[in-house]
């Protein structure tokens, strides 16, 4: 019984943000304060899992003592564990942003509530071993963050949720239709009986293609992406962050889950490949129109389109080199501490200044040195330029691909860098012009600069901490250790 | 192996990131906290490196390990090599600090200068203690980023501009880095440096790629280093303020492409491996082309500073080419012009800033004159022009006297005559200056000058360092025999690199 420990752990980290959601949405006067109570806990209860896994191994537990096939089933390893730690760091950092960001008056009523919501829904995907509780997770994830795009009000944030709100339902339903016919030919949820019972037979094949598509879907995926850029573009900054940062990932987990666990290897290299593609290509046009974009948050959210190719090269490098998902992973890692700083800078200019065109950004960031420079540090994260997490995921990208003789995918790497490093400095680079008029400037509150460097700084640190996590990500499988 | 040894390496790291992160947040009205952090973080640096000499000469170990990632380690360590670089990054930056405080009085944006100039000389100190080449790669990066603030930091359209193309070569040589030293850490492991190299042994199994890889890594370093064809981002730098083309191409980015090479050639390949794989030829091809078309270039350039530009593409490829030559005499050569070219060409570009600030000099043509009204700036300019041309007993003449001998010792006859055209093409385009300087005559009177109200023939804080620099680089070469010298420590470094074939 002593693995549970972990378990047991990761539990609350549902169920604190599930409760703070439904206190926040009666008494929404409190939702700021139970916004912070939440993430310090979240925080220390995915410490707690993570060094449950360390210690003991994946973990199974029945939720309130209900064994499968009865129960809920919680399953948490080193990957779920990982992705839990990543939520809570980030959705802390969001969590006091937002303190300064979100005004009482302007949404914040309605934020607080969703924001948990959200928060609960992800920790619950990340922990659920069952395919349908996962569609549960997933649907309510859509909700919630279709919810919270609309929050900034408008036609254009209205647009861009409904939307939103159809690619996600679509995306959901594939799924579920997926699970549909996994459960009609093999009766049973749980994943983990369904990696040993599933065979290569037609039905599978079907049900894997609907899941992965309607994922893919969720996840922004080229050419799956074009609802991305409005919805995080005209979302407010918080939200933003959430969403580029965490909430495609939460998508791209499932897949990555199911395919590691559930689904059996396709035969020969034809799907790996196809996926590969669609990453090369993501990566290249999304860092087109990141390079073209004239509005600050445009560009951020163009770099999550091109940034999530990246993701899918785990397909193809897992053909010669089995680990290489590891390097994703921390690819992942890294994006979500980036992007969500850049998206938070990006808000913070955007309120200093009044707007956020590009062209009338620079006087406002020669003002705020502080935002400019976490924005830098970040950017340089993204880029993947040393000594910052995503230097290192980058490496171990360029790692796998030359151990598995992948030289197109290595070069793929390393042109997607200098085209990111191209759309970063573009940025940066009108922080720099002579001259600038400020026609607009508020200061921007302390705790929103305090937080956003914290957080470019968190990413700077996951500079050296690819050896634990990497060792983390060797939890996985069975129950165990 | 002392207890606290490693501690220092992070103090000299410090002295100058800390200051160069408090400056970042000062206001720009804080001149006076501003200027003594400079001089404190600088003036420490020099100190700690000097204490740092002191232990390595009495053979003390220093190293510092941290791990990045399963087999990958973060290593800064000190080796004689690592110091002579370190040193002179150490004392340039602080006559530069100096300068630079003088240079830009009354600017805007001093204290965004002074924090990113401050990173800079941490990237390069840094790259001097790396270990190994990841550690090396992030201090190159690094390096990019501190510098390229201080490119762009006039904030015009040209120098925009600049910083874009400055930027393109170099993210993308230190993309190719990358891709190079993740092959070699996936065919060799991630190793250190190792006088002699590491790699002997692979080359049975691996010589095409080796070859490939060596080609990838002197790429992503000629890009800094200014090779030909990579080059072409340097002359459009010189946008930037003086202080920053001075130490951009006295030490910091050009040297740190130099010093890469350097690495790869005597303590990754080891001079063996490279004479093995066949690739010192083309090494030296490379090198001598670049000799030759940074001279020409200069030739025909008449702004000061952007002949200065192409004097160092040209300059930089000595230390190329001594290494290159893969024998003892040639890597002493290669070597000492790292520290001599450093000396002169800050020399230069000191007196290329005094020129403009004090009188409004930009081109060549201009000078008429100006050894009359500023004689003591035009004596040091006449030091550091002389010197590379390779005047004896100046620094440069030892310099290629040893680059001479190198070529005779390994055989390569041809280069010999390489240097002779350079030294004349050095001599065509330094000597017109020189004579325009002393025995030109100017018509019209000189503009007044914002800095009139000196003492001097210009600001003291830019005098100074121009003879400070000057002084050092006469010394360098008259002094060449002494204990302690450049050519001293070259000489102790290249014996331990070849030691082990010393009785062959």
């Amino acid at each position: 019984m002593n693995s549970l420990i972990g378990a047991d752990w990761a539990a609350w980290s549902v169920i604190a943000p599930l409760a703070g959601a439904v206190l926040a949405a009666l008494w929404p006067r409190s939702g700021p304060l139970l916004g912070m109570v939440v993430s310090v806990f979240a925080v220390l209860v995915s410490a707690g899992a993570a060094l449950g896994v360390w210690h003991d191994g994946p973990a199974r537990a029945g939720l309130g003592g209900w064994e499968v096939p009865l129960g809920i089933a919680l399953h948490l390893d080193g990957l779920s564990a990982l992705m839990l730690l990543m939520t809570a760091v980030v959705g802390f950092a969001v969590s006091v942003y937002a303190l300064a960001y979100i005004r009482p008056g302007s949404g914040r009523d309605k934020f607080w509530p969703l924001w948990l919501w959200l928060w609960a829904s992800m920790n619950g995907l990340y922990l659920s071993g069952d395919a349908f509780n996962l569609y549960v997770a997933l649907e309510l994830l859509g909700l919630a963050a279709v919810a919270m795009v609309a929050l900034a009000g408008g036609a254009a944030a209205l647009t861009a949720a409904m939307r939103y709100l159809l690619v996600s339902l679509l995306g959901s339903l594939a799924y579920l239709m997926g699970v549909a016919l996994l459960y009609a030919s093999h009766g049973v949820l749980d994943l983990a009986l369904l990696g040993q019972v599933m065979g290569d037979e037609p039905a599978t094949r079907l049900a894997a293609a609907l899941m992965t598509a309607g994922l893919l879907m969720k996840t922004a995926l080229f050419p799956l992406h074009v609802w991305l850029a409005p919805a995080h573009g005209s979302a407010p900054a918080p939200v933003s962050a959430v969403l580029s940062a965490l909430v495609v990932k939460a998508s791209f987990y499932l897949i990555l889950r199911l395919w590691l666990d559930v689904f059996p290897q396709p035969e020969g290299s034809a799907f790996a490949l196809l996926m590969g593609a669609l990453g090369a290509a993501a990566l290249l046009w999304g860092s087109l129109l990141a390079l073209r974009a004239q509005r600050l948050k445009r560009v951020v959210a163009y770099s999550t389109v091109a940034q999530l190719g990246y993701l899918l090269l785990a397909f193809p490098l897992m053909l010669a080199v089995p680990a290489a998902w590891h390097a994703v992973v921390f690819f992942a890692l890294a994006h979500a501490c980036a992007k969500a700083a850049v998206f938070m800078a990006a808000g913070s200019l955007q309120r200093s200044a009044g707007h956020d065109r590009l062209a009338g950004l620079g006087g406002v960031m020669r003002r705020e040195p502080m935002t400019l420079f976490a924005l830098g540090i970040a950017g340089a994260s993204l880029v993947g330029l040393p000594l910052t997490g995503g230097f290192i995921a980058k490496w171990l990208l360029v790692e796998a691909a030359i151990q598995g003789q992948a030289w197109g995918w290595a070069l793929l790497v390393l042109v997607g860098g200098l085209l990111s490093g191209a759309y970063v400095f573009r940025v940066l680079g009108h922080g720099f012009i002579r001259d600038l008029a400020v026609t607009q400037h508020h200061p921007v509150p302390a705790l929103m600069s305090w937080s956003v460097l914290a957080l470019a700084l968190v990413s700077v640190a996951l500079g050296f901490a690819g050896a634990p996590a990497l060792e983390l990500l060797t939890r996985h499988g069975g129950e165990g250790s | 192996m002392n207890a606290d040894s490693p501690w220092l390496l992070i103090f000299i790291l410090m002295s100058s990131l800390v200051p160069g992160v408090i400056i970042f947040f000062l206001g720009e009205r804080s001149r006076r906290l501003r200027t003594t952090l400079n001089l404190t973080g600088a003036g420490l640096k020099l100190v700690l490196v000097g204490v740092l000499l002191d232990g390595v000469r009495r053979g003390e170990v220093y190293e510092l390990r941290a791990a990045l990632l399963p087999g990958v380690e973060l290593v800064l360590a000190a080796d004689a090599l690592s110091l002579l670089f370190a040193a002179l990054s150490a004392v340039l930056w602080f006559v530069t600090t100096i300068y630079a405080i003088g240079y830009l009085e009354g600017a805007p944006n001093r204290s965004r200068f002074f924090g990113f100039f401050s990173l800079c000389v941490s990237a390069t100190v840094g790259i001097a203690f790396s270990g190994n080449l990841i550690t090396f790669l992030i201090f190159y990066e690094i390096l990019t980023l501190a510098t390229w603030p201080l490119v762009v930091h006039r904030g015009t359209a040209q120098s925009l501009r600049a910083g874009r193309i400055y930027l393109t070569y170099t993210l993308a040589g230190g993309a190719l880095l990358l891709a190079a030293i993740v092959w070699l850490s996936v065919l060799a492991g991630s190793r250190e440096f190792l006088p002699g190299g590491y790699l002997t042994g692979l080359e049975h199994a691996y010589e095409p790629q080796l070859k490939l890889i060596f080609a990838l890594l002197v790429a992503g370093f000629g890009v800094k280093a200014a090779l030909v064809p990579l080059h072409s981002w340097l002359p459009r730098a010189m946008v930037a303020p003086a202080p920053v083309s001075a130490l951009l191409h006295a030490v910091a980015v050009v040297k740190a492409g130099a010093f890469g090479i350097v690495r790869v050639v005597n303590d990754v390949y080891g001079s063996s491996l490279v004479l093995d794989l066949g690739l010192d030829l083309p090494l030296m091809a490379l090198a001598v082309t670049t000799i030759i078309y940074g001279s020409v270039r200069a030739l025909f350039s008449d702004d000061i500073k952007r002949r200065l530009a192409f004097s160092t593409v040209s300059q930089v490829s000595y230390i190329v080419l001594g290494v290159a030559l893969a024998g003892p005499l040639g890597a002493v050569g290669g070597l000492v012009h790292l520290v001599h070219q450093g000396l002169m060409k800050i020399t230069l570009f000191f007196c290329a800033g005094n020129f403009a600030e004090t009188l409004g000099i930009h081109k060549v043509k201009g000078m008429k004159g100006v050894g009359r009204r500023m004689p003591l700036t035009m004596a040091c300019f006449t030091i550091g022009a002389l010197g590379m041309i390779g005047m004896p007993p100046l620094a440069g003449f030892v310099s290629k006297w040893y680059l001479g001998l190198g070529a005779l010792q390994m055989e390569h006859v041809w280069v010999l005559g390489a240097l002779v055209v350079s030294s004349l093409l050095n001599a065509l385009y330094f000597l017109p200056p020189m004579i325009n300087g002393w025995f030109g005559r100017r018509e019209e009177p000189w503009p007044a000058s914002h800095l009139d109200h000196t003492r001097f023939e210009t600001h003291w804080m830019l005098l100074g360092p121009t003879l400070f620099a000057a002084a050092c680089a006469l010394g360098a070469g008259v002094l060449a025999g002494m204990a302690l010298s450049p050519l001293d420590w070259v000489s102790f470094i290249v014996e331990r690199d070849y030691a082990p074939e010393a009785g062959t």
